[in-house]
């Protein structure tokens, strides 16, 4: 009776690494999911991020707007939607999004606040537009936090989307609710440990992702 | 005498809330020239400063760059057409330091080759190792990265160069190494600057013109540094300038007029004869050189023993002056330095070519004085150095 | 057809009495996470090298779906509050201690070296000068920690019944009264925003140091200090 065994149980069984309740076909779908709920929240979050942190306006509305999306339940929303407009991806999508939303926007905004001022004033004085000033000179110092924002949130959807399996789609959200209504906990086990498993991956390839799109000036910095 | 590059034009800064930072100013400020703007805290230097650029527009009045109104120009333009150095060096931490100089040739469509070896130049002409092109600016110092900024700002050459109080950041050796390294580039360069600092030493040092501005952004007083110490308008000034401004005021005098005395000199090898010769009551002492003529030190005749002089037992020298270079300051400086109350005065070699007094220094000041009414400014061709410095005599 | 505020009788509580259990299911867990997390906060700022395995532990634990956390428990813990505030207790944890570590230790070092000058000694020095010092960093973290914990309890719904306003959902599903789920959710999200002023509130009366918003000062419309750090522990 002990995690160990389980997970040794689980991913020793075969029968869990073929066909439509494989391993592979649910850490793909369970890729799936976090790939399109991080790419929706991010072309809300990261736009507007962005401009409001490099104007310095409206934090106080982003800090409540991020307040707003945090109390609103996953759960809660995900059987809502469900209830309202039926089963389909909108019901999975729409919770996760407004999960990671938050710690995308929130973050952003700080990142472009936390610059430092001087390079900002000195691109102006020498002539840099607006676009210029955002792009070649705040977003690369802003980057490394941006980053993390965006990592939280991934993290966050990565561990969130299990709840697609509770309104009957896929990912690895599947063998923990089916092992919840089966009492088969080496179900359970097996799938927690792959969404830890995949938490880890998804660190790592932020991780990654740092080494290779953050400056080497600004890195040393940090 | 050269023309006027910037005219300020009664200009006044109000903002929102009714703060006045800059009130009804006038300014002309010369081509090829440094113009320093100071004043304490408050004054609205900076905002002066940041109007010229428009990074601050103002509420009232005109900016003429060569004679047209800065507001009808394109802001990008106007800016990339002028060079601007702030406190920090504000580089941008992600780009090396090429890439950081080669910045507005950049932003000006230049090729990429082309304004990093523009870069490489600048780099070398603000004193930069080429070793450091490839670095990011966490690995340099203070002082170096300021040197970028300097040369970041050049990199397009520009007419005119803003600079916000760039050196106030580093320690005093650092600055006044920048300082001089400012003066000698305007030397080769020849820009039309405009320079913000709080520092009234600062601003007596670099500028050809120095505005004294006082608090709520009103002028106070704009007039060469020399005219400035000689005549300040009013008591805020006085004041501002600090309590030895007569002693600064020496370093626009040149000490080439000093009547020098070679006799009271003797070698460390000298005749009994040419001690006794040579003592003649012109001084109290004697001046001892090497065998090159570099000064030794002092000694009363009697204690002096032909053929036995040690070197060890004479009175120090103290640090002597250069005539052609140096300034009545540096040459009183010397004598009340001096333990004997004499300044030593050297060629360029370093060789004693004569002695003076601290009385025959202070009837020169009296005399310098008396030339120059204190209402006009002094003449000051020597305070900024290089001989090809570029000076406006008010 | 019932209202929006009849509950079904197999809740066994009223509206009120399941805002009651919820916020008991939701608050005990962040206050027991604080009280655990000070000292361990406190070890992590003395101790350097015990903060990267700390950050380490906690970023894998909360990786681990809060439902599958649940149903672990359920083995040892029965289908109780018990089995969901443990781990909540967990999740507190994760979010409160990064943010009082950074807290402590966003204290300047020249203002640590005059308290010492002065002859603070270490234990005063913490309570007297570092942890009022980390309070706005420490409330950031109480706020997230206290939203994501209200909003988390409703999935114990799922381990029978033990999700407190989540049973509402529950039995939205079973039958299919979509008005219960939209209760839910609404009064979660309003405990949520009135836990969280109520805790600025909190913050505004214990730093009356801190410069208030408003005046022309650019700094004012930032969000807390510790947000941008705390985004990574948030759940």
């Amino acid at each position: 009776m002990n995690l160990l065994h389980f997970i040794n149980a689980f991913f020793g069984d075969g029968a869990h690494w073929h066909g439509y309740n494989g391993i592979p076909t649910r850490v793909g779908e369970h890729v799936g999911y976090t790939l399109q709920a991080l790419a929706i929240a991010a072309l809300i979050a990261l736009p507007v991020g962005l401009v409001t942190g490099h104007y310095g306006r409206g934090g106080n509305v982003l800090a409540m707007i991020a307040v707003a999306g945090r109390a609103l339940p996953t759960f809660g929303l995900l059987v809502l939607m469900t209830l309202l407009v039926g089963f389909g991806m909108v019901n999975v999508m729409t919770p996760l999004v407004v999960l990671a939303v938050p710690p995308i926007l929130v973050t952003t905004y700080e990142a472009m606040r936390s610059v430092d001022p001087s390079p900002v004033d000195a691109a102006r004085g020498m002539g840099m537009s607006e676009a210029g000033v955002l792009f070649q000179v705040e977003l690369p110092a802003a980057l490394p936090l941006i980053l993390g924002g965006l990592r939280s949130g991934a993290i966050q959807i990565v561990s969130t989307a299990t709840i697609a399996a509770y309104v009957s789609l896929g990912g690895l959200g599947r063998y923990i609710v089916d092992g919840l209504y089966q009492r088969d906990y080496e179900k359970v086990v097996g799938g927690a440990t792959l969404v830890a498993g995949l938490a880890l991956v998804t660190l790592a390839v932020f991780w990654a992702l740092g080494r290779f799109a953050v400056s080497r000036g600004v890195r040393q910095r940090a | 005498m050269f023309g006027v590059l910037i005219r300020i034009d009664s200009v006044t800064k109000r903002y929102p809330d009714g703060t006045v930072a800059v009130d009804r100013l006038s300014l002309e400020i010369p081509d090829r020239s440094i113009t320093v703007l100071v004043g304490p805290s408050g004054c609205g230097k900076t905002t002066t400063l940041r109007m010229i650029n428009r990074m601050v527009e103002p509420t009232e009045g005109t900016i003429l760059l060569d004679g047209q109104d800065i507001l009808q120009q394109p802001v990008n333009t106007l800016r990339r057409s002028m060079g601007y150095v702030i406190q920090n060096a504000g580089l941008f931490q992600h780009r090396t330091i090429l890439d950081n100089i080669a910045t507005v040739p950049r932003l000006l469509g230049w090729g990429k080759d082309r304004a990093r070896g523009r870069a490489r130049e600048l780099m070398e002409r603000v004193g930069l190792d080429a070793a450091l092109a490839k670095r990011y600016p966490y690995q340099l110092s203070g002082g170096q990265q300021q040197r970028v900024g300097v040369a970041r700002a050049l990199a397009a050459d520009p007419p005119v160069l803003l600079m916000d109080e760039p050196f106030s950041a580093v320690d005093p050796v650092v600055r006044k190494g920048l300082q001089d390294e400012l003066l000698r580039i305007q030397a080769e360069l020849g820009k039309t600057i405009v320079f913000v600092t709080h520092d009234i030493d600062e601003a007596v040092k670099l500028g050809t013109m120095v505005a004294v501005l006082r608090t709520g952004g009103r002028l106070a007083q704009y007039a060469p540094p020399a005219e400035l110490l000689s005549a300040p308008a009013d008591a805020f000034v006085e004041d501002f300038l600090g309590a030895d401004r007569g002693i600064r005021r020496l370093s626009f005098f040149p000490a080439t007029g000093l009547a020098l005395l070679t006799t009271p000199i003797v070698a460390v090898d000298a005749t009994a004869e040419q001690i006794a010769a040579r003592a003649t009551g012109e001084a109290p002492y004697l001046l001892v050189t090497d065998l090159d003529g570099r000064p030794l030190g002092w000694s009363e005749p009697h204690e002096l023993t032909a053929g036995s002089i040690d070197p060890g037992r004479l009175l120090s020298h103290g640090r002597p002056f250069v005539p052609g270079t140096d300034s009545l300051r540096a040459a009183l400086d010397c004598a009340v330095l001096s333990p004997t109350g004499w300044a030593v005065a050297v060629g360029a070699d370093g060789r004693a070519t004569g002695v003076v007094s601290q009385q025959t220094i202070a009837e020169a000041i009296r005399g310098a004085h008396a030339a120059v009414p204190t209402d006009a400014p002094a003449p000051h061709s020597l305070a900024k150095g290089g001989p090809a410095d570029a000076k406006v005599a008010g | 057809m019932s209202g929006f505020f009849d509950i079904p009788s197999d809740l066994q509580h009223s509206w009120l009495g399941l805002v009651g259990l919820h916020l008991r299911e939701a608050l005990l867990p962040v206050l027991a996470g604080l009280v655990v997390s000070l000292p361990l906060a406190q070890l992590c700022v003395r101790l350097r090298w015990l903060y990267p395995p700390v950050l380490w532990v906690t970023t894998v634990l909360y990786a681990i779906p809060s439902l599958a956390f649940f149903v672990l428990l359920i083995d040892y813990t029965g289908q109780t509050e018990l089995t969901v505030m443990i781990p909540l207790t967990v999740y507190s944890l994760v979010v409160l201690v990064p943010a009082i570590v950074d807290g402590v230790r966003s204290v300047p070092p020249e203002t640590l070296a005059a308290a010492t000058a002065m002859g603070f000694g270490p234990v005063r020095r913490y309570f007297q000068v570092q942890l009022p010092i980390a309070v706005p960093a420490v409330i950031a973290g109480l706020r997230v920690a206290t939203v994501s914990s209200i909003s988390l309890v409703s999935v114990g719904a799922l381990i029978g019944n033990q999700g407190a306003l989540g049973n509402l959902i529950n039995d939205a599903n079973i039958y299919n009264r979509p008005e219960l789920a939209v209760n839910a959710v609404l009064s979660m999200a309003v405990l949520a925003i009135l836990a969280d002023a109520l805790l600025v509130a909190v913050r505004l009366l214990l730093t009356p140091w801190m410069p208030r918003a408003g005046r022309r000062r650019p700094a004012a419309d930032v969000p807390d200090p510790a947000t941008a750090a705390l985004e990574d522990a948030v759940r």
